[in-house]
């Protein structure tokens, strides 16, 4: 046999290349199969994008009147404003990640530099099992368990009803916290060991080796577990829903209720119908969320990319 | 001396907090799954597993059980063979270049988009445009859109897990290269690729948002098991017929209000939930430990 079969493994024991195997039907198969998740990305673009863009078909809708700060679908004139969306979102989720960073990098570094073998035996599953519980399920300890404890005990901090941009943040913040630490886990993984037993040779502590090697070195991929971890957090929408209240006004603070885009949605699209204005607005919300997270994707590439860099 | 005690100090500190917080994170964990079983005893029976549900009382959760099932199997057979050969394709086809890179941003992407959104694209495609109307189908259509991704992405890594010495050895055996893959690689990949599927199954089973507006979100009336019309909307075997999930459940009669039972109603079925990712969970590592022992002791 002239040719390697490694080199050419497609052509097997045939001399001449036959029909079959210049076609190479198996890769041409496993291709296709490979290709729908470009088509997908296609369809949902093409539909959303679609959708989300009707609302500008309706005189009197604008880029600048959606971005106004009046949400009242039902009132005369109806007023489509959905920055109280867009700010609740974003408010939520900034809060959720300052609560969830530490905590979650914590862990991470806890697993990958602290924890004995048995302790990370614990805690690898454990974070398995975390991340896999439902997420109305902690939407509903939030609705059940948070927001009376909110409304009983810190009444004196402003926490009228309990339902409120914290409740939410905190909710989300239990949410993310395994996705982040066990991506951060990862990174800190990746640092060669080199680093840590040069910086132990030169006589420091374990503490000083974590704060001034492990974690500068760590930061692009630490950074994408938090960028990745608020992405969710943007992304989650009925756990939110049952605990923020849902008030469609500019948050006003913390112990206050709000509403997002995803709560939103949940709420009204099962009350529309396609032909309403305010349906094709719902649209626009989507379509904005899914720009928010096709943003945080490429960011957090960029800041991937940059960590793995030495530098 | 004074500056090598303060760090030595400062390091005890630090451990002591890295403790708290892994023990923190993992008495939480376990408070949860506490609250939940402690909460649910008395209310979980057989009565309540497998009877039909109410708007007026606790009643069962068959029908919800039932319709998740439908759509976790409906989904997976969609998404496994299609994730798998997506994962071949790419562990043993593909090379470097702006394809493979196109289809590896466009697994991000996928995986990023907010489940909401993805409910909204199914609502528009698999609801709307076919006039389908809410059915499980739509539903698991909806979440093979986010699961394909993610399958295709494990199934890659199982794959690429393989060592090359196997695929040389069958190659020089003479094997073309689709027999090395079929008889020799995915073989030994299987304790990977069934890891992956749990995992994806365990995702597809909690799953809510995505389904709200293509799988329905109602209390569903009494499933006539006898009825195996699958043309029938109202057949619990068709894929056309509304399926309000588990999951899709808790949130409804949460945000519907119903009665004071709402809460027992919605802990029990918590833990329901609960329960089954503990079992995907087990299974994995389980089946994964076993099915590798089988291989690699063969």
């Amino acid at each position: 046999m002239a040719q390697s079969p490694v080199a050419a493994p497609s052509l097997g024991l045939h001399q001449q290349p036959s029909l079959a195997g210049r076609l190479d039907l198996p890769k041409r198969f496993t291709f296709a199969a490979a290709a729908v998740v470009l088509v997908l990305v296609a369809l949902l673009l093409s539909f959303v994008g679609w959708n989300g863009t009707q609302v500008f078909t309706v005189p009197g809708q604008s880029v600048g009147t959606l971005l106004g700060p009046t949400w009242s679908p039902s009132g005369t004139p109806a007023e489509f404003g959905i920055l109280p969306f867009i700010l609740g979102t974003l408010g939520v989720m900034v809060v959720a990640a300052i609560i969830a960073a530490p905590l979650s990098i914590g862990l991470a570094v806890f697993m990958a530099e602290v924890a004995p073998p048995w302790a990370r035996a614990i805690t690898r599953p454990a974070m398995e099992v975390f991340v896999g519980i439902p997420s109305v399920v902690y939407g509903f300890l939030g609705l059940s368990i948070l927001v009376p404890f909110l409304s009983h005990n810190f009444r004196w901090l402003g926490f009228t009803v309990g339902y409120s941009w914290f409740a939410g943040s905190l909710v989300l913040a239990l949410m993310i916290l395994p996705t982040v630490a066990s991506i951060a886990y990862d990174a800190l993984l990746t640092i060669p060991a080199d680093l840590r037993s040069a910086s132990m040779a030169l006589g420091t502590t374990r503490w000083q080796t974590i704060r001034h090697i492990l974690l500068p070195a760590a930061r692009g991929g630490l950074l994408t577990a938090v960028i990745l971890g608020m992405m969710r957090a943007a992304g989650e929408a009925l756990a939110v829903q049952m605990v923020i209240g849902n008030r469609p006004t500019i948050p006003t603070g913390l112990t206050n209720p709000l509403t997002t885009l995803t709560a939103q949605i949940t709420l009204d699209m099962g009350n529309t119908t396609p032909a309403e204005t305010w349906n094709k607005v719902l649209w626009t919300m989507g379509l904005v969320l899914l720009l928010m997270s096709f943003t945080f994707v490429v960011l957090a590439r960029y800041l991937g990319r940059r960590g793995s860099r030495p530098s | 001396m004074t500056a090598m005690r303060r760090a030595i100090l400062v390091d005890r500190i630090a451990t002591g907090a890295l403790w708290g917080i892994g023990i923190l994170v993992v008495a939480i964990l376990l408070a949860i799954i506490g609250h939940f079983l402690l909460a649910a005893v008395g209310t979980i029976s057989p009565a309540f597993l497998f009877g039909d549900p109410s708007d007026t009382e606790i009643g069962g959760i068959w029908p919800l059980i039932w319709n998740s099932l439908y759509i976790l199997v409906l989904t997976m057979l969609i998404t496994v063979p299609l994730g798998t050969l997506g994962g071949i394709y790419m562990a043993e086809y593909a090379g470097e270049g702006r394809f493979t890179d196109a289809i590896r941003f466009s697994q991000e992407l996928i995986g990023s988009v907010p489940s909401i959104v993805v409910g909204l694209f199914g609502l528009a495609l698999f609801v709307n445009l076919t006039h389908w109307g809410y059915t499980a189908l739509g539903g698991a259509l909806a979440l093979t859109v986010f699961n394909l991704p993610l399958m295709s992405r494990l199934a890659e890594q199982a794959i690429r897990a393989v060592p090359d010495d196997e695929r040389a050895g069958s190659l020089a055996l003479g094997s073309t290269k689709w027999q090395t893959i079929v008889h020799v690689v995915l073989p030994i990949a299987i304790p990977g690729l069934v890891t992956g599927v749990i995992l994806t199954a365990g995702r597809v089973f909690g799953e809510a948002a995505a389904l709200l507006f293509t799988a329905g979100s109602s209390t569903p009336a009494h499933f006539n098991f006898a009825n195996f019309n699958l043309a029938d909307p109202r057949s619990p075997w068709s894929p056309f017929h509304t399926a309000t999930t588990l999951s899709v459940y808790i949130w409804h009669i949460n945000s519907e209000g119903l009665g004071s039972f709402v809460e027992q109603l919605a802990n029990a079925s918590s833990a329901v939930l609960i329960v089954a990712v503990l079992l995907f969970n087990l299974g994995a590592r389980g089946l994964g430990r076993l099915l590798q022992r089988r291989v690699t002791g063969a």
